[in-house]
């Protein structure tokens, strides 16, 4: 119950509103009611409702999000041949059309289910759930989310996952972060994909890349890697273990986690 | 075009919010916007028109208030505004910010007419 958003408004209260009470009414006779909510609670209740889903089957649910054809599946395909063993991984696949993403994840022998949204271009915590009705997640260690390919959308929408990846592959520019603020604010870590190719583009160089996400006041780590080549691979699988970990600490003290978008001030990079 | 998203989410609440106060229809809707949140108040407007259609808020009108980038310094603790892609302190340059206004997707608040029960009332 609070004086803001509106929830304190009852039977017995109600008069205080309409008859020109504290919570005023407008000259016209209109009455005015302040609300104070988030434009997308009810994304974000459900959100709330698939991250606590997540976290009572101690599974670890990681956002990804790029460009189209920034390398999203086939870091996928190399994670899952790199941990099979170690953990069990679930995957949603989100895509306007097609199977084919989730196909390729089957191959590997791990259970994928696919979105299509149609012309929906982002992903949002009710698709999220509706899918996870299909998964058992008993039998899943880490979730990944594939989101839309899309550097604009997929960015306003909580789904419930505990991390956010955003992708920027080198043959995308380096200044996409500064082009893309919101998706690479909101990232935990910033994959740069596809470095076997720098070497014949050398219009693209990482340290401006770098830059300009730490010009968004980002802490997150930004990472090199090769799907192909295998470059930064074990960095990155040392992230995702040492997340895995955390997750469990979280878990363990009845917490749990979003995607960082306001900079925890215990783990902030100085300033050079 | 995810403001079309936005906006139905919205309408489903402020529906909610007029049918529990009993109003006949919905006569404004403020809400406040940060160039940080991902979502441009033209579009929104726009997505307004469609998505307001048959809806207790058919007639509304959607007033948008657009909220500054202003940033708060960790480091020095000065209050400085910031442009969306460059969020370092403008007094010492350093990373250690925090946004405090500019990254808001709120709904303020709604004007409801309830003609029956605004009769009712003696002034």
């Amino acid at each position: 119950m609070c004086d803001t958003c509106g929830c304190n408004i009852t039977q017995g209260n109600r008069h205080l509103i309409q008859e020109g009470g504290k919570h005023a009414h407008t000259k016209d006779g209109k009455v005015a009611v302040e609300v104070l909510q988030n434009l997308l609670s009810e994304n974000d209740h459900q959100a709330a409702h698939n991250r606590a889903h997540f976290d009572s089957h101690q599974v670890l649910a990681v956002n990804l999000m790029s460009s189209p054809g920034s390398g999203k599946t086939r870091l996928l395909e190399r994670t899952i041949d790199a941990l099979q063993g170690s953990y069990r991984i679930g995957v949603i696949e989100g895509d306007l059309e097609t199977e084919n993403d989730a196909d390729r994840i089957r191959a590997k022998g791990v259970e994928a289910i696919q979105i299509t949204t149609g012309t929906a271009c982002h992903l949002d915590a009710h698709m999220i759930h509706h899918a996870l009705h299909e998964m058992d997640l008993d039998q899943v260690d880490i979730l990944f989310i594939e989101n839309v390919g899309n550097l604009v959308c997929p960015a306003s929408f909580d789904l419930g996952q505990h991390l956010n990846v955003t992708l920027l592959s080198v043959t995308e520019g380096d200044d996409k972060p500064a082009k893309y603020p919101v998706i690479f604010r909101a990232a935990d870590h910033v994959l740069i994909t596809k470095s076997d190719l720098l070497a014949v583009l050398d219009e693209f160089d990482p340290k401006q890349a770098e830059e300009a996400v730490r010009q968004l006041a980002v802490t997150s780590p930004v990472s090199l890697l090769s799907a192909k080549s295998g470059e930064g691979i074990d960095h990155w699988l040392e992230w995702l273990t040492q997340q895995m970990s955390e997750q469990a600490q979280r878990r363990a003290a009845g917490e749990t986690a979003s995607p960082k978008i306001q900079p925890d001030g215990q783990h902030l990079h100085a300033h050079g | 075009m995810h403001e079309l998203s936005v906006c139905q989410a919205m309408l489903a609440q402020v529906e909610q919010i007029a049918a529990r106060e009993g109003a006949d229809s919905v006569a404004t809707i403020v809400i406040r916007i940060g160039p940080l949140s991902g979502v441009v108040p033209d579009l929104l407007q726009q997505a307004f028109t469609i998505a307001r259609a048959g809806t207790l808020a058919a007639e509304a009108e959607l007033v948008t208030e657009v909220q500054p980038i202003r940033i708060r310094c960790l480091a020095c603790d000065a209050e400085t505004d910031a442009e969306p892609n460059r969020l370092l302190c403008s007094a010492c340059g350093g990373y250690r910010t925090q946004v405090i206004s500019g990254d808001e997707l709120l709904l303020a608040s709604v004007e409801l007419d309830i003609a029956d029960k605004m009769a009712e009332t003696p002034a």
